[in-house]
């Protein structure tokens, strides 16, 4: 895989045109009050190699998309339209093929590293437990031996000892790097992380980027960023979409939304995120009943 | 890990001399002359005094209660019509009702209501566990409020009208079950299982709504956890997802109950075993209870808290051994 970080754009070799292009992804569910749409006429394409940011505040739908990309949607949840990926159409796909694409094809970061790892079994054992369901016929020494090697990527020292510590014997960063070994022990085309530095420290969150940004570079591998957080769309994404109440508010590339935002909510969005010249105490809001509060609170 | 089972084993001999010591001046403080009762109906003050003399209870609490532990310990001699009868350690006293070492008394019994406790434990576990599993898998479909009734039918029906009820179908009107016959295993297996059925089942039943509950709460909370989102984010067979990422989490906790359960049990399944007429732990209690025989009833307390004791510290390493948090966390 590591062939591909000067060519980006040849990952699967097959299919030609995007690595995932969804096209007016609805997702519902069913309430009391009959069916309510989270998230409404999604539409993004991420090209082979390429990062594509989601942002949005919490309710906006970011984690529903990246749940219905992967079929995961909580139990009452739906998906209609359109997810390509490498050519296959995602929805409406038989379980079974989907779960070949799952850990395999598409791996997913998810924001609560620790809550996100079983704590009855090792971290080695988590690794290579996806290795163990994908490939057939490799023993279980080879995938510990894949666990070692993933973990060792994401630069977690003495990888061949903690590769049979529990989650609990690691630190909130390393847990996430665990979480990042999984998903590239598989050599997957795609990684989707969802919010993945939000429950981190400051720099440990800088750090868990970089890595995030480091292994793309390596695999070649797609990558979709959901995050709340401007600041790191922009350290790592070239794409984004902004996304309010289930719906598109914008997208574009990085540079093109952050100079000149078209959408009066991601201009207030931008001015939200604190600078170090504010006056201190004066934090800006994007309240959404009074659409100049975020300007005129400067 | 030897220093938890250590600390384990002196906290447990202090509770054991505190329930030790409890039992005994409640029995002191509260109880009926047992000279008197000894003595029977056609008595004369002075004979009163003699016995009260043999029995040592003309003596000051605390002697007669170190007398006692020191038979747990080293075991003692008591004078019975004269005679001298060897108590050896660990003593647990001498019944004059039934003329017996309440040792001997216990020893006979504890056989049938381990019987009974394990039979019935095993039924309960395997029971409650398919039956909660099944709920949370049909959560709000017809088999989970099929058996959140029967749950409820279960724990509210009393042991004995089930017992009698179950008696009066099974061995009366359908025939199916023989009529107990008092065997032993070696002698004939077939008749002594026949003879646990209805025991165990009657025992088992409330139990089993408890596991019931218990497991398919456990398990739905289980299955909004992350981790089991990340196992199907990596693709694994449902099969594996809900093995080790649903079960082994869900059901872990169901070991400290049973545990305690379990020991609770052997303390004598009173109810069951009266009703069913078996001679374990759980009948001599009833009938020492009514016929006021202290050092039985005395013995049998001090197994039972015995025995909840074991129980919670078998629980306890046990958990060190399933749950690596508690593992790591007691070494570090």
């Amino acid at each position: 895989m590591s062939e591909s970080t000067s060519t980006p754009g040849a990952v699967s070799g097959e299919g030609s045109g995007p690595l995932l292009s969804v096209r007016d992804l609805t997702v519902s569910f069913r309430t009391a009050q009959g069916p309510t749409s989270v998230v409404k006429n999604l539409e993004f394409d991420v090209p082979r190699g390429g990062a594509l940011g989601i942002v949005g505040e919490s309710g906006s739908g970011k984690s529903m998309t990246s749940l219905a990309i992967l079929g995961l949607l909580p139990k009452g949840g739906t998906a209609t339209g359109s997810v390509r990926f490498d050519g296959a159409e995602l929805i409406g796909m038989s379980e079974r093929e989907k779960r070949r694409v799952r850990g395999d094809r598409i791996a997913m970061i998810f924001q609560d590293p620790l809550s996100s790892l079983n704590p009855y079994y090792k971290v080695g054992t988590q690794i290579a437990e996806a290795y163990l369901s994908h490939r057939s016929g490799v023993s279980r020494k080879q995938a510990r031996t894949v666990a070692i090697e993933a973990m060792e990527r994401v630069h977690i020292r003495d990888a061949a000892r903690r590769v049979d510590h529990y989650p609990h014997q690691f630190s909130g960063g390393m847990r996430q790097r665990i979480m990042i070994a999984m998903a590239l022990s598989m050599e997957p085309d795609l990684i989707i992380a969802d919010e993945p530095t939000t429950a981190l420290d400051v720099t440990v969150q800088a750090q868990i980027l970089d890595l995030l940004d480091e292994i793309r570079t390596e695999t070649g591998a797609g990558l979709i960023l959901i995050t709340h957080d401007l600041a790191v769309v922009s350290e790592v994404t070239d794409q984004i979409v902004v996304m309010r109440a289930g719906e598109t508010v914008e997208r574009g590339a990085v540079e093109q939304v952050f100079s000149d935002p078209q959408a009066d909510y991601t201009r207030r969005l931008l001015d939200a995120v604190p600078r170090i010249d504010d006056a201190i105490g004066v934090l800006r809001t994007t309240a959404i009943t009074v659409p100049d509060n975020g300007r005129s609170a400067r | 890990m030897i220093r938890i089972v250590g600390s384990r084993l002196l906290g447990m001999l202090v509770v054991l001399f505190l329930v030790t010591l409890f039992t005994y001046a409640i029995f002191f403080l509260l109880s009926a002359d047992p000279a008197v009762q000894i003595c029977g109906k056609n008595c004369t003050p002075e004979r009163i005094e003699q016995i009260r003399l043999n029995l040592g209870l003309d003596q000051p609490f605390w002697t007669q209660f170190w007398g006692y532990v020191g038979g747990l310990f080293t075991g003692r001699t008591f004078t019975v019509a004269g005679a001298a009868v060897e108590c050896a350690a660990p003593c647990l006293g001498y019944s004059f009702q039934t003329s017996q070492l309440v040792g001997d008394m216990i020893v006979q019994r504890l056989p049938i209501t381990a019987t009974i406790a394990v039979g019935a434990a095993v039924l309960w576990l395997l029971g409650g566990v398919v039956a909660g599993v099944l709920s949370a898998v049909k959560e709000g479909r017809f088999l989970d409020r099929f058996f959140a009734g029967l749950t409820l039918g279960s724990m509210s029906i009393p042991n004995y009208v089930l017992a009698l009820a179950l008696q009066f179908i099974f061995v009366v009107a359908l025939g199916w079950l023989p009529f107990p016959q008092a065997v032993k295993f070696t002698d004939d297996p077939g008749q002594w299982f026949l003879n646990f059925i209805l025991p165990w089942v009657v025992l088992a039943v409330g139990y089993a709504a408890v596991y019931t509950r218990l497991t398919r709460a456990n398990v739905i909370d289980t299955l909004q956890e992350n981790f089991v989102r990340t196992a199907r984010a990596k693709g694994l067979q449902p099969g594996l997802v809900w093995r080790r990422h649903a079960l082994r989490p869900a059901l872990t906790p169901i070991v400290t109950i049973f545990g305690m359960d379990v020991a609770g049990l052997l303390g004598g399944a009173v109810i069951t075993e009266t009703v069913f007429g078996l001679n374990g732990v759980g009948k001599l209690t009833a009938d020492s209870i009514t016929a006021n025989d202290q050092p039985v009833i005395m013995a049998v307390t001090l197994l039972s808290a015995f025995f909840v004791i074991i129980g919670n510290m078998v629980v306890d390493l046990l958990y060190t051994a399933i749950d690596p948090r508690v593992r790591t966390g007691a070494s570090a």
